[in-house]
């Protein structure tokens, strides 16, 4: 590994002064789960690390009725996976987080870490943009809210500036007469996702009518993508079967994806169609119940 | 060409491994993994993958099961270390998992084996009954690349019945 100089921050005040002082050439490290790896395989060549994990107020799960849920970003996988509020408010994150990487990576590795890596194969975004998640940015300069799905650039790249840390996510207090469906396709069950889909539906009560439709993906573009065209034709419809088929074309022709040895490029879309159509039947379905 | 970087200075690291306290000079950009192994000689986590896939490197720290070759020695500062030569007591006695690995022969080449036994030795402080799925979910992030992994589920699952048999037991004398 290359070397790199190393700073342990205590506060998130310190944490803001020390980035600001190193700007580019500085990194913030949260678990490391990506970081160190990158830092192995040379793909990141940092002069500092600016050790954020210990900094005790960025790591908490608090909720309420009106705002919703606030999480710091220091928040581990595992507390996601586990949380009992978590599991009853937002069952999805619970949910997809069991087959998030492993367990060693999960019990260390922090979801603002997650964001802020911005891998698009990345499990937890999608959901978090369909559930609406917003990040509250700081820095020495002051603070500002980022939507998560404006968030994201390129492949590894963000809207953070150089000397930014994210320190908490928000997301919305679940909309009443809505569900939040997440599906992935892999080979082994604790392989990596060829394809995944968060589709967050709400409807009218006592209707068949889509009152809110969020559609997000992973690892078929460079970014976390939204399927915006996909989402708006369905908002306001009737849900029937040939509209989600519609639909489901829709959301593929915005991918992007590129061939691996995972998969190809063509594959993927098929999938895209596949899962899109699975997942928002099974949203509006959960919708309709709830 | 490589740019030159200015030299880096070695850090303090105050960390607990096995229950003795060390205080150390490291590298930042010493992995907790090579920290164990090269500086402690702890040889018995393995190294293997080094990108966070096998699982050969885990060991314990404040009771969460961690891949040791994807974390800095430094970000464990302050912190208690368990490593495979941990678990037996002082007098050479395994416990009741190493035991059942044993029994069971759940191991083929033996490499998986010291990350396999401290994943399943956290997973069980962490849940008392598990059920298969539950430990099969649990230790996939624990590579074996004989295939042996049939041993060492059938290992764990006789660990949990014989604890719940003793908890049982014990209520009753009670």
């Amino acid at each position: 590994m290359i070397d790199f100089d190393y700073i342990r921050a205590t506060t998130l005040e310190e944490a803001c002064s020390l980035i600001s002082q190193y700007q580019d050439t500085g990194k913030i490290l949260a678990g490391g789960q990506s970081l160190v790896t990158m830092l192995r395989q040379r793909l990141i060549r940092p002069e500092a690390l600016i050790d954020i994990y210990g900094i005790k107020e960025l790591d908490y799960l608090e909720f309420n009725g009106k705002d919703g849920l606030r999480m710091g970003a220091l928040t581990k996988h595992r507390t996601l996976e586990k949380s009992p509020l978590i599991k009853e408010k937002y069952p999805v994150l619970s949910e997809l987080e069991k087959s998030v990487a492993s367990v060693q990576t999960r019990n260390w590795g922090t979801i603002g870490g997650n964001i802020c890596c911005a891998d698009p194969i990345a499990d937890p975004i999608p959901a978090l943009i369909a559930l609406g998640a917003e990040l509250k940015i700081v820095s020495m300069r002051g603070e500002r809210t980022v939507p998560l799905e404006n968030f994201f650039l390129d492949f590894f790249t963000t809207v953070l500036e150089p000397d930014e840390i994210l320190s908490e996510i928000r997301v919305p207090p679940p909309a009443p007469n809505s569900a939040v469906e997440y599906m992935k396709f892999s080979t082994i069950e604790a392989g990596i996702k060829i394809v995944s889909v968060s589709v967050l539906v709400a409807v009218e009560p006592k209707s068949d009518v889509c009152r809110d439709v969020k559609i997000v993906m992973s690892a078929v573009a460079p970014i976390p993508l939204f399927a915006r065209k996909a989402s708006e034709f369905l908002k306001g419809k009737k849900f029937t079967d040939s509209l989600l088929k519609e639909a489901a074309e829709i959301a593929a022709g915005e991918t992007n994806p590129t061939s691996d040895l995972h998969a190809s490029a063509e594959y993927r879309k098929e999938l895209v169609k596949v899962l899109v159509k699975r997942a928002t039947r099974k949203a509006f379905e959960k919708a309709k119940a709830a | 060409m490589e740019v030159q970087r200015k030299a880096v200075q070695k850090k303090l690291l105050k960390i607990r491994v096995n229950g003795k306290d060390y205080e150390v000079m490291v590298k930042p950009n010493r992995t907790l993994l090579d920290f164990l192994r090269q500086d402690l000689g702890l040889t018995g986590t393995k190294q293997a993958c080094m990108d966070n896939s096998c699982g050969a490197c885990t060991v314990i720290v404040d009771k969460m099961a961690v891949k040791s070759c994807n974390i800095l020695a430094l970000q464990v500062y302050g912190r208690e270390v368990t490593t495979i030569e941990g678990l037996a007591s002082p007098d050479g006695k395994l416990t009741d998992l190493q035991e059942a690995f044993l029994d069971f022969n759940a191991f083929q080449c033996g490499f998986c084996a010291p990350g396999k036994v401290m994943s399943a030795t956290a997973m069980l402080e962490e849940m008392e009954d598990p059920t298969e799925e539950d430990v099969r979910r649990d230790m996939e992030g624990n590579l074996c690349r004989c295939t042996g992994y049939k041993q060492y589920i059938d290992a764990i699952m006789y660990v949990v019945k014989k604890r719940k048999e003793l908890k049982q037991q014990k209520a009753k004398e009670v």
